[in-house]
């Protein structure tokens, strides 16, 4: 046996549209990854505990509400302060390219907005893992 | 002491994280047996439960449900839910925890989602080693959701001291419930969604059953629980069923016979696993396997006369006393 790639797609904040979130989760499935998927409406407190507890390796952030710029560094942080620093956020949804260079900075290893081929995803998760 | 079994023992989350991964991936086989056999000393205290069904009777609902009951009591609880992985890319979708995870943020709560990675009978192959991980680290309860797939879940009997059968309407008639497997591996049935049709009638037809099982059988009584897991109704009296039922099986002596069971079952099954490792190596020495393929094809010999001869020399070669 080998050692398998976990991935937590989650949603946090209060947009309830799921479906880029499904999407990926699917892909990544079909790409043969583990993906633990916990739907709409997470704290990041919640979504940082499920990936301690389930020992995953990514975490895959979806957001369309606008909120990206305070949740995401959120879940980054609470990462770093539970010691869980070496697993690696990226981050999806409606983003404006300004904001991009920002959260990369604190912290989210790479953004993935709208019609962005899940080969890049996948190529990301291979180039890091 | 390892310094991952001390973490355990201390209930580190993250080092319990870590450890069932290491019981999973199975790649640092010595590591991993001395996890083990560091923790078994500390094992025994927790009482498991296995829930299983068919897909879609509500599992996770109801376990959602007899979490809150557990919490209300102050428990601790490690769930262990287990998802199929696709047998073409070995990619799983694991989303049992989507129905529980209100409870997220609870620090008494464990939940660990497992891929089958491959195994049959509707547990993962680590699941039983991931289940002592647990007991260690002090968990009151560990429950493990099985896949769901229907009529040969029959592993998780073997790794829980009771378990919870969940039922639906709607889905065969009695036939389905005569039939051998399933059926016979609950201790507890649970017939969830009791507000749809045919509910009491799925009821008369499973006690109908147990009376066939039971007739002649010495073991406590199978209880039949309605519930709603989505309603919030019969989870309480179906807790202290299950309360109830652990205690006669302590006291009946039941549940020492059951580990015990356990415990000859996993003894075979390390044997069986390190054998065939050991065969494997064996078989693949300088490509000894092409070699006695190709004798058998060309009828140089035949398969049992070639191997009878080969074992001997196999188990000469691997110093067998």
């Amino acid at each position: 046996m080998i050692k398998k790639i976990r991935i937590l797609i989650a949603k946090p904040g209060l947009d309830g549209h799921d479906r880029g979130a499904k999407y990926v989760a699917r892909a990544l499935k079909d790409a043969g990854y583990e993906v633990i998927y916990t739907g709409i409406r997470q704290t990041p407190e919640a979504i940082v505990k499920t990936a301690i507890q389930e020992d995953v390796d990514f975490v895959g952030l979806s957001l369309l509400s606008g909120a990206h710029n305070e949740l995401f560094p959120k879940v980054v942080d609470l990462l770093r302060e539970k010691e869980a620093a070496d697993i690696v956020v990226f981050g999806g949804g409606v983003i404006p390219d300004s904001d991009i260079p920002s959260l990369k900075e604190k912290g989210i290893r790479a953004v993935f907005t709208p019609g962005a081929p899940i080969k890049d995803i996948i190529n990301f998760i291979e180039s890091v893992k | 002491m390892q310094k991952l079994a001390r973490q355990v023992l201390q209930n580190n989350i993250r080092a319990i994280a870590k450890a069932i991964s290491l019981v999973e991936n199975g790649v640092e086989t010595r590591k991993k047996e001395t996890l083990i056999d560091t923790l078994h000393t500390h094992c025994g205290h927790g009482i498991t439960w296995g829930i299983t069904g068919p897909p879609g009777a509500g599992k996770s609902s109801l376990l959602d449900r007899l979490i809150e009951q557990l919490r209300h009591d102050n428990k601790k609880i490690a769930v262990i839910a287990v998802d199929p992985s696709s047998p073409f890319t070995g990619g799983a979708i694991l989303g049992d925890r989507l129905r529980m995870q209100k409870h997220a943020t609870d620090d008494s709560v464990f939940i660990r989602s497992m891929a089958s990675r491959g195994h049959l009978g509707g547990v993962a192959g680590a699941t039983g080693d991931a289940i002592k991980i647990f007991d260690a680290a002090g968990y009151d309860h560990i429950i493990i959701e099985t896949i769901g797939v229907g009529q040969t879940e029959i592993d998780v009997m073997e790794l829980s001291d009771i378990v919870l059968l969940v039922l639906v309407p709607g889905l065969g008639d009695e036939i389905q419930a005569l039939k051998a497997g399933v059926m016979e591996i609950g201790d507890i049935f649970i017939i969830n969604k009791k507000d749809i049709d045919g509910a009491d009638r799925l009821r008369t037809e499973v006690e109908y059953v147990l009376n066939l099982k039971n007739n002649g059988e010495n073991r406590s009584q199978h209880p039949v629980i309605m519930t709603s897991a989505t309603l919030n109704e019969g989870v309480d009296e179906a807790y202290s069923v299950i309360q109830s039922y652990h205690q006669v099986l302590v006291e009946n002596g039941e549940l020492a016979i059951k580990r015990k069971e356990r415990i000859e079952k996993e003894l075979k099954h390390i044997a069986a696993t390190k054998i065939k490792e050991s065969v494997d190596k064996f078989l693949n020495i300088d490509d000894r396997l092409d070699r006695w393929i190709e004798e058998v094809f060309q009828k140089k010999v035949s398969p049992y006369k070639l191997l009878n001869k080969k074992i001997g020399e196999f188990l000469q070669e691997i110093d067998w006393k």
